[in-house]
């Protein structure tokens, strides 16, 4: 057993730099954001000594801009400082519902959305939200910059698209236009401070006839991976998302997903408030999107 | 082995530690420095009786490496009650017995200190859903709820009568 080591780089080129060395020598690092999930694994599944990489003192980790057309958060940001911005509240509505369902307040001191997306747990709250809103994840590695779909980064139960010395930098965003909005909703047996059962983002745009003219939806914590459903977004555009629309987007929810059974809920359950999840995300999109 | 030194501030006061990189905020806290107002519950970010703040954030010791904290600021428990006596929230949580055990009772202060700083009146709600992150097994909660109302309103009429308009 080799001990641990924390370093704390001043720029993205010094991450990489530490990952790439690490990495060419066989020793293991590991990225730090917020801590809430490394620091649960260092002290329950995974005690391996290994070189801690923080990263919150890289300015450009830090980095929140929200520009007339994109929005970029940077994969540090906390969960708690997205929560307090209004105008990212507006444009993405959903997303910031499912920072905000990330643990208790102190939780969300910390938690960032890129470490959520890292972590590439099934039920991870915000995977669902950046994948329909598009987000495509800005990557630093040995090679310089590259952008993944936020569908395509995570690649199955807590693993990532992230190759050796590589890194993630923060999540680019386009602003809706006025008629398009996001949702998010769980599932969890209580009202706080537990783990999505299932769950549902949706992002839909509309017509000036109140037509839906594009749409995605992507279910939680009911597959290995967070997944999109095309044939939901089928379902609804064309529509103006009634009730029947819902349904239909609902049933094919439903079918996508491939849960398991756990203590959270049998796998029959899930299946079914998935269903129930987007119907009624599905509403609160669209009356955000034409309210 | 590889200590790392730390120099930071705790409750407005410089100090130096050694400590492993591993090593939690929350264990240097109780274990280095003596500080063992900070209370260790479930050691994985649930209980929330380990809160401290963390440059005016409220946080969860456990989940900080104590190597984090180089030129922070951390409050905990022992920066609350001034030569003057008892913080008006501590008073408060003793004249509503908003405790038993007392192990939740520190991180409560601290959540509670951070929550009416930045929401002054609080509704129950907001209260409730705030302090989610702090367990305590004793009391049932509404006598704490109580305490922090009390305290709110009491903060909040002191900022009143301090305020040139009230005279
Ligand atoms: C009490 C409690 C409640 C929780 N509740 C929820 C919940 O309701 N919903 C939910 O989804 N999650 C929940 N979580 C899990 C956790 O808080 C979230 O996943 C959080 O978003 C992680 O962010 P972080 O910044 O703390 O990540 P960290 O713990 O710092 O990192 C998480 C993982 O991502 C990697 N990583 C982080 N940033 C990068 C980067 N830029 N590049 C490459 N790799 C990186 C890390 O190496 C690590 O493997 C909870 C955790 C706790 C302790």
């Amino acid at each position: 057993m080799g001990s641990y080591a924390y370093v704390a780089p001043g720029t993205v080129a010094e991450a990489v730099a530490v990952l790439q060395d690490h990495a060419s020598r066989n020793k293991r690092a590991q990225v730090l954001a917020g801590g809430t999930d490394v620091l649960v694994q260092m002290r329950t599944m995974d005690r391996e000594p290994r070189t801690i990489v923080d990263i919150k003192t890289i300015e450009e980790m830090n980095r929140l801009d929200i520009g007339a057309e994109q929005t970029y958060i940077g994969a540090a940001v906390a969960s708690a400082i997205l929560n307090e911005n209004d105008t990212l509240r507006g444009l993405f509505p959903g997303l910031l519902e499912a920072a905000e369902l990330i643990g208790s307040t102190q939780i969300q001191g910390r938690a960032s959305i890129g470490g959520n997306l890292c972590n590439a747990s099934p039920a991870g709250d915000t995977i669902p939200a950046l994948i329909v809103n598009a987000a495509v994840c800005v990557i630093a590695g040995p090679a310089g910059e590259r952008e993944l779909a936020a569908e395509d980064f995570v690649t199955g139960v807590g693993t990532n698209a992230l190759a050796a010395g590589e890194l993630l930098l923060g999540i680019r965003l386009d602003n809706p236009s006025a008629k398009t909005r996001d949702a998010y909703l769980r599932f969890i047996p209580r009202t706080e401070m537990d783990i999505a059962v299932a769950g549902c983002g949706l992002r839909l745009s509309f017509d000036d006839s109140g037509i839906c003219t594009a749409a995605r939806a992507a279910i939680g914590a009911v597959a290995p991976t967070v997944l999109l459903v095309p044939a939901a977004a089928e379902a609804l555009v064309g529509s103006k998302v009634d009730d029947a629309a819902l349904a239909a987007a609902g049933a094919a929810c439903s079918a996508a997903s491939s849960p398991i059974t756990d203590k959270r809920g049998t796998a029959d359950y899930r299946r079914k408030i998935v269903a129930v999840l987007c119907r009624r995300a599905g509403a609160i999109a669209r009356d955000r999107a034409l309210g | 082995m590889s200590k790392v030194q730390v120099s930071t501030s705790i409750n407005e006061e410089t100090i130096e530690f050694l400590c492993e990189p591993e090593q939690t905020l929350l264990d240097v806290l109780r274990e280095n420095l003596g500080k063992t107002g900070t209370k260790e519950g479930c050691a994985t970010g649930d209980c929330g009786a380990c809160s401290v703040l963390l440059n005016g954030r409220l946080v969860c010791s456990c989940l900080v490496l104590a190597v984090e904290c180089q030129d922070a600021e951390v409050t905990t428990i022992e920066g609350i009650a001034t030569d003057q006596g008892l913080h008006p929230i501590q008073q408060k949580f003793l004249e509503h017995a908003a405790l038993q055990c007392g192990i939740c009772t520190p991180g409560y202060i601290i959540a509670t200190k951070a929550l009416l700083e930045k929401i002054p009146n609080p509704d129950e709600q907001t209260i409730r859903y705030w302090l989610a992150g702090n367990l305590c097994r004793c009391t049932g909660y509404d006598k704490i709820v109580r305490a922090v109302q009390d305290v709110a309103t009491e903060l909040a009429s002191e900022v009143r009568d301090a305020s040139p308009e009230a005279q």
